[in-house]
C-alpha cells in the first residue's frame, strides 16, 4: 500500500492543459507545410521529383497533405526555399480538396456540420477500424487514453461495439482482406454516423499507394466527414480535430 | 564446415554466383542436416530470376549460412521432417504456387493469389475479400465449444481472427488466422520507384519503424558500398533502443491493466509517451519515421540534444524503476502472471521463437550479441534470460531490457556524437547480381531483410521477415490448457505485429 502511494506521489499530475493553453512541439516536428509561391519553378520541380509520395504540384504550387507523409525530403532539398514545415499541428479538414494546399487551411470549427455539434458535442463514441496500414496511426490514437491527453475528459471515448458508436475512425489503406469487415462495421453503426479518416493511408493509400492489394483512399468506399492527415498524425492533431469538429 | 553452404556475414553483400547452387535433393538434405545439428532458420523463400523460380535458405549457427537451388514445382516438404520450416513452406506455397508435398498443415498464410498466376495451392478463388474460405481446425466432442474473435477487435488494435476450441474455460487449441493487413509490401519494395524504398520500409510495422528501416538501410548500404559514419551508427543504435524501451514500457503497462492493477497501467502509458517524445525530439516523428536512411541518418544529435535527452532520461529512470518494482511486488499481479501461458524451451526451439518470447523460454539468442551491427559490437549487452516460459518470464525480460536500454543510451549520450547527415533523396545504385541479408534485434526479436539484385542492379527479390512471423505460433502454443480469460494477458505478453506478419 505504501509503495502504491509513494509511486502515486512520484508520478504527480500529468494531464495537459491543452486546449486551454498552447502546446509547443519540438523544433524538428513537421506540421502544416508552407509553400513559397515565389520559389523558382526549377526548385519546385526538383522537390516534386524527389517526393516519395508524389504529393507536390510544382506548377500549381501546392502540396497534397492527404498524400504527404511529412518525411521532410522536400524541405531539406530546397532548404526551405519552396516548402517548409511549420510546427502547427492543427492540420485537419472537412473536405478532401482542402488538403491540397499552399499552407492555409480553412478553420475546421467553421466547416463542421452544425447538427454534428448538437448531436455529439457533449458525448462522442468512436469505433476504431484498423484496415491495414502499419499500426502507427493506431499507436497515436491509443495514447489519447493515457493520462497526458485523457480524451475521456472531453466526453469522447473509444468503444468496443459499432452499435454503441457515433462515428468510425478508419486507419490504413484498406486492404482487400479488410474491406468486407470495414463495410460491415460501417453498416453496423446507427445513423446518423460520422466517418473519420486518420492518416495518409486512409486518405490516399499513403506509402502503399498503387498496390493492387490496397485502396487509394477511404472516400472510394464511403463518404468521409473528417480528414486527419499525418504519418501518423500527432496525437494533438487528432485531439484538435475531434475537439474542433464536434465541440 | 560441411559442404553445401556459403558462410556469410550479417550485412555484407556477396555475389549470387558465389552462393552454392545445389540440386534440390542436396539442398533439402543439407538444410535438414544443419537444422538437426541445431541451426535455426532465418529465411527460407522463393524468388524468380528470369523465368526460373528458385529457393534460398539462410540458416544461423554461430555464423550465417546460405544456399540456393532451382525450385521444383512440387517438392517433398521439409516441415514433414523438421518443424521450423513450417511457416516458411506455407509462405512459399502461397507466394509462388509451389507445393510442399506432405506438409502436415498446409494452409494459407495471408490469403492472396500467388504471383505466378498458377493454380492456387489452397483451392481459393479469391472472389471474396476476406480470408474466410478455410475449414478451421476443430476439436469435436459434446462439451467442446468454439469462440471466434475478430478480425475487428474491441480495442484500438490491428485486425486478425482468433478461433478458440475450448472445454469449459480451458483452451484446448487456438488457431490464429491473419492476412487482413496484407498490403503487398514485398512486391512494392521490389517494384515501386526506388525513391520510395525508405518510406516503405518505415511502414512495414510502425512500432518497429527503426528496426525495419535499419534492416533496409544496412542492406542498401552493403549493395551500394556506402557506410554510415561512426556518429550515425550511434544515433541509429540510440533510436533502436528508444524504440525498444517505448514498446516494452507500453506493454508492461498494458499487462498491468489486463490484470486490473491500474496504477502501473497509467504510469507506463504516460512514460511510454515520454520515450516516444524523445524520438520526436531527435527526428520530428514519435515513431522515428524520417530518421534512418541508407548511408546514415537525416538528423544529428547535437550537444544541446544530448543534454536534453540525457536530462529526460535522468528524470524518468527512477520513475520507471519504481513502477517496475511496484508491478512485480504486487502479489495479485504475480499470481496472475506466474505459470500463465507456459511455452517450454523444447517447444520454443521447435517453433523457432525469437526475441523476448524466446529468451523467456530459455533460448539464449539476441542479435545484438550474436550478430551485432551498428554500435553494438562496442557495447557489452547483458543477456536477459528466464526459463519459466510464462507471462511472468516474458514480463521480467521486458522490464530488465527497459533498464538495460536506458543505461545503454546514457552511455552513448555521454560522448559528443559527430555525424555528417546524409542528403535527402540520395539513393545510390545497387551492385548487380548480389545477395545480402541483414539482421537486427528489434524489440520483438530478430528482424531480417534479404535483398537479391538482378544483372542490371534492380531489386529482384525483397524478402522481409518480422519476428512475429516466428512468434505467432508461440502465442497459440501458450494458450494450450490456459483459461480463455487469460488470452488478453498472454497476447499482450507477446504483443506481436499483425502488419509485420501480413506484409
Amino acid at each position: 500500500m505504501l509503495t502504491i502511494l509513494k509511486n502515486r506521489f512520484e508520478q504527480g499530475y500529468r494531464t495537459s492543459t491543452y486546449p486551454k493553453t498552447k502546446i509547443e512541439l519540438p523544433a524538428r516536428y513537421r506540421g502544416l507545410p508552407k509553400v513559397n509561391p515565389e520559389a523558382s519553378l526549377a526548385l519546385a520541380e526538383q522537390c516534386a521529383a524527389a517526393c516519395p509520395q508524389d504529393a507536390i504540384d510544382a506548377t500549381g504550387r501546392t502540396i497534397d497533405m492527404g498524400r504527404c507523409i511529412f518525411c521532410g525530403t522536400c524541405e531539406r532539398l530546397c532548404e526551405g526555399g519552396f516548402i517548409s514545415f511549420t510546427r502547427n499541428f492543427e492540420l485537419s479538414t472537412a473536405h478532401r480538396r482542402d488538403l491540397i494546399t499552399g499552407g492555409d487551411l480553412p478553420a475546421l470549427a467553421d466547416h463542421a456540420k452544425k447538427h454534428f455539434k448538437s448531436l455529439f458535442g457533449r458525448s462522442l463514441q468512436l469505433r476504431q477500424v484498423s484496415a491495414a496500414g502499419c499500426n502507427a496511426c493506431e499507436v497515436d490514437l491509443n495514447v489519447l487514453a493515457t493520462p497526458f491527453f485523457d480524451l475521456a475528459r472531453f466526453g469522447i471515448n473509444f468503444v468496443a461495439s459499432p452499435r454503441h458508436a457515433d462515428a468510425i475512425v478508419v486507419t490504413g489503406p484498406i486492404s482487400r482482406n479488410m474491406k468486407t469487415a470495414l463495410l460491415q462495421t460501417y453498416e453496423a453503426v446507427p445513423a446518423p454516423k460520422v466517418v473519420i479518416a486518420v492518416g495518409s493511408c486512409a486518405i490516399s493509400g499513403g506509402p502503399f499507394r498503387g498496390s493492387p492489394e490496397t485502396t487509394d483512399g477511404l472516400e472510394k468506399l464511403m463518404p468521409v466527414d473528417l480528414f486527419i492527415p499525418g504519418c501518423p498524425p500527432h496525437p494533438l492533431t487528432n485531439l484538435h480535430a475531434f475537439l474542433n469538429f464536434f465541440k | 564446415m560441411k559442404p553445401g553452404f556459403l558462410q556469410i556475414d550479417n550485412g555484407k553483400a556477396v555475389a549470387i554466383a558465389s552462393i552454392p547452387d545445389l540440386a534440390f535433393d542436396d539442398f533439402r538434405n543439407a538444410a535438414l542436416d544443419r537444422v538437426a545439428d541445431g541451426a535455426q532458420v532465418v529465411h527460407f523463400f522463393a524468388y524468380k530470376t528470369g523465368q526460373q523460380i528458385r529457393l534460398a535458405v539462410v540458416l544461423r549457427t554461430q555464423h550465417l549460412l546460405v544456399a540456393t537451388c532451382d525450385a521444383p514445382h512440387t517438392f517433398p516438404s521439409l516441415t514433414a521432417v523438421c518443424e521450423p520450416f513450417h511457416m516458411f513452406e506455407r509462405e512459399i506455397a502461397e507466394q509462388f504456387g509451389l507445393r510442399p508435398e506432405g506438409h502436415p498443415w498446409l494452409k494459407m498464410v495471408r490469403y492472396h493469389a500467388n504471383q505466378e498466376g498458377l493454380a492456387d495451392i489452397f483451392g481459393n478463388a479469391y472472389e471474396h475479400d476476406i480470408p474466410g474460405n478455410y475449414p478451421y481446425y476443430a476439436v469435436e466432442g459434446e462439451e467442446i465449444h468454439e469462440v471466434a474473435v475478430g478480425p475487428v477487435h474491441a480495442g484500438v488494435i490491428e485486425p486478425g481472427h482468433f478461433r478458440f476450441n475450448c472445454i469449459g474455460e480451458r483452451v484446448l487449441h487456438l488457431e490464429i488466422q491473419l492476412g487482413y493487413q496484407h498490403r503487398g509490401v514485398e512486391q512494392l519494395l521490389r517494384a515501386a520507384d526506388f525513391k520510395r524504398l525508405p518510406t516503405l520500409a518505415e511502414s512495414i510495422a510502425g512500432d518497429t519503424t527503426i528496426g525495419h528501416s535499419l534492416c533496409m538501410a544496412q542492406a542498401v548500404e552493403a549493395l551500394s558500398g556506402r557506410a554510415p559514419d561512426a556518429g550515425a551508427r550511434i544515433i541509429r543504435t540510440i533510436a533502436l533502443e528508444l524504440e525498444r524501451i517505448a514498446n516494452h514500457a507500453g506493454d508492461l503497462g498494458a499487462l498491468s491493466g489486463d490484470v486490473a492493477f491500474l496504477p502501473p497501467a497509467n504510469y507506463f502509458g504516460r512514460m511510454r509517451g515520454d520515450f516516444l517524445n524523445m524520438t520526436l525530439w531527435i527526428c520530428g516523428n514519435r515513431l522515428g519515421k524520417g530518421l534512418v536512411r541508407p548511408g546514415g541518418v537525416l538528423f544529428p544529435i547535437t550537444d544541446e540534444d544530448r543534454k536534453v535527452l540525457s536530462g529526460r532520461l535522468n528524470e524518468l529512470t527512477p520513475q520507471v524503476a519504481h513502477t517496475i518494482e511496484l508491478l512485480f511486488q504486487t502479489s495479485s499481479v504475480r499470481s496472475r502472471f506466474e505459470d500463465c501461458g507456459v511455452v517450454s524451451m523444447a517447444d520454443a526451439a521447435k517453433l523457432g521463437l525469437v526475441g523476448p518470447a524466446g529468451r523467456a523460454s530459455g533460448l539464449a539468442y539476441d542479435v545484438r550479441r550474436d550478430f551485432p551491427t551498428e554500435q553494438y559490437p562496442h557495447i557489452a549487452i547483458p543477456l536477459s534470460m528466464q526459463t519459466g516460459g510464462d507471462v511472468l518470464s516474458r514480463a521480467r525480460i521486458r522490464a530488465s531490457e527497459v533498464l538495460q536500454s536506458i543505461a545503454m543510451i546514457q552511455t552513448l549520450l555521454a560522448q559528443p556524437i559527430a555525424t555528417e547527415c546524409v542528403p535527402p533523396a540520395d539513393m545510390t545504385p545497387l551492385a548487380p547480381s548480389s545477395f545480402v541479408v541483414t539482421l537486427n534485434e528489434g524489440w520483438r526479436g530478430e528482424l531480417s531483410h534479404c535483398l537479391l539484385t538482378d544483372p542490371a542492379g534492380n531489386i529482384e527479390r525483397y524478402k522481409v521477415k518480422d519476428p512475429s512471423f516466428h512468434n505467432w505460433n508461440g502465442l497459440a502454443m501458450a494458450l494450450r490448457n490456459t483459461g480463455i480469460s487469460d488470452f488478453p494477458l498472454n497476447n499482450k505478453s507477446f504483443n506481436l505485429s499483425y502488419c509485420g506478419f501480413d506484409l
